[in-house]
């Protein structure tokens, strides 16, 4: 079975570009990556439409972790999965964790082939409780 | 519902929108990321190309048009909370409600909010608002008339209380003195809408 796949949702592009080169950086190709940032007019901010892209872009069989920043990255992640083909959304996670050491972990975890509760779990662990 | 209704409904949402996009950004720079105005005033002006088609559909159908495009449309956390508010009515609503239908689906479409949020009231956002409007609302007593005054009054009432909710919670005791976004850009809205049912 294929590797959980990583998104990335930031306000910034720039943010969510350079989160997603620190991943590529630690597990090269092994698991599907995909990251978003701005909003439909290329400002800060979250777009849904960007967001379902996103996660269609770095799908897998295994299921989807998503990684955000603030709060409207958050809802607006949310709201993406719910328009997204219910067959999928129980396989897409949002963790609660930091959005680059988060993506980061998850991915490393992701990369030995751990599934989508465990990469979410590892990711959270890094949450101050 | 008359289409004309629909439509000037529809238009008068968007134009107010507009006219305090400035007002409303200012007040999101305070305590926020300042981009409130311009992203209500993007999704609201998204809907006016399409505002007659949208208001030759039912009701249910033209809410929830409004809805999905607000949440494809407007960037922010506020495209989510309204886009809820907007699909969570046209869940309930019938194609031509009474007051009492009315009411029962803004009830609905306000717990899809505080869902959709993780908030409840009290912790100065749009829901200061629209709970408010909807305890004020008597439809034995005739629609809207004091609702409108009702939403003005449950925004400013926003100015004194500390956030708990969205990024304004990050300036902790520093959000108290300012007027909540969401809460205003809600009474705009809730005003238009209550003019148009005989206030």
């Amino acid at each position: 079975m294929a590797n959980v796949g990583i998104v990335i949702v930031s306000h910034s592009e720039k943010v969510a570009e350079g989160a997603a080169d620190m991943v590529r950086q630690m597990v090269g190709d092994a698991v599907p990556l995909a990251y978003t940032g701005g909003n439909s007019e290329g400002g800060l901010g979250t777009d849904v439409a960007r967001i379902m892209d996103a996660i269609d872009r770095a799908w897998s069989e295994a299921g989807v972790a998503v990684l955000v920043d603030l709060g409207g990255a958050e809802t607006n992640t949310e709201m993406a999965i719910e328009m997204i083909d219910e067959t999928k959304q129980q396989r897409i996670v949002i963790c609660n964790a930091p959005i680059v050491e988060g993506a980061v972990i998850a991915a490393t975890e992701a990369s030995g082939g751990s599934p989508l509760d465990i990469v979410k779990q590892t990711a959270e662990e890094l949450s101050p409780q | 519902m008359d289409v004309a209704l629909k439509k000037a409904l529809i238009e008068d949402c968007a134009k107010v929108i507009a006219e305090h996009a400035d007002e409303l950004t200012s007040l999101d720079r305070a305590i926020g990321d300042g981009d409130h105005g311009l992203n209500m005033k993007r999704g609201f002006e998204s809907l006016l190309p399409d505002a007659g088609s949208l208001a030759s559909r039912p009701l249910p159908d033209m809410l929830k048009a409004i809805g999905t495009q607000l949440v494809m449309k407007v960037g922010g956390a506020s495209g989510p909370l309204y886009g809820t508010l907007f699909l969570s009515l046209a869940k309930e609503i019938s194609g031509s409600p009474n007051s009492e239908n009315a009411r029962t689906a803004f009830a609905s479409a306000i717990e899809a909010v505080k869902a959709r949020g993780k908030s409840e009231v009290g912790q100065k956002t749009m829901l200061d608002v629209l709970a408010p409007v909807l305890a004020a609302w008597d439809h034995r007593a005739g629609i809207a008339s004091h609702l409108s005054e009702t939403a003005r009054q449950a925004a400013e009432a926003t100015i004194p209380m500390k956030a708990i909710r969205g990024r304004a919670s990050f300036l902790g005791d520093r959000s108290i003195g300012h007027m909540d976004p969401g809460a205003r850009s809600s009474s705009l809205l809730i005003a238009t809408i209550a003019k148009h049912f005989g206030a």
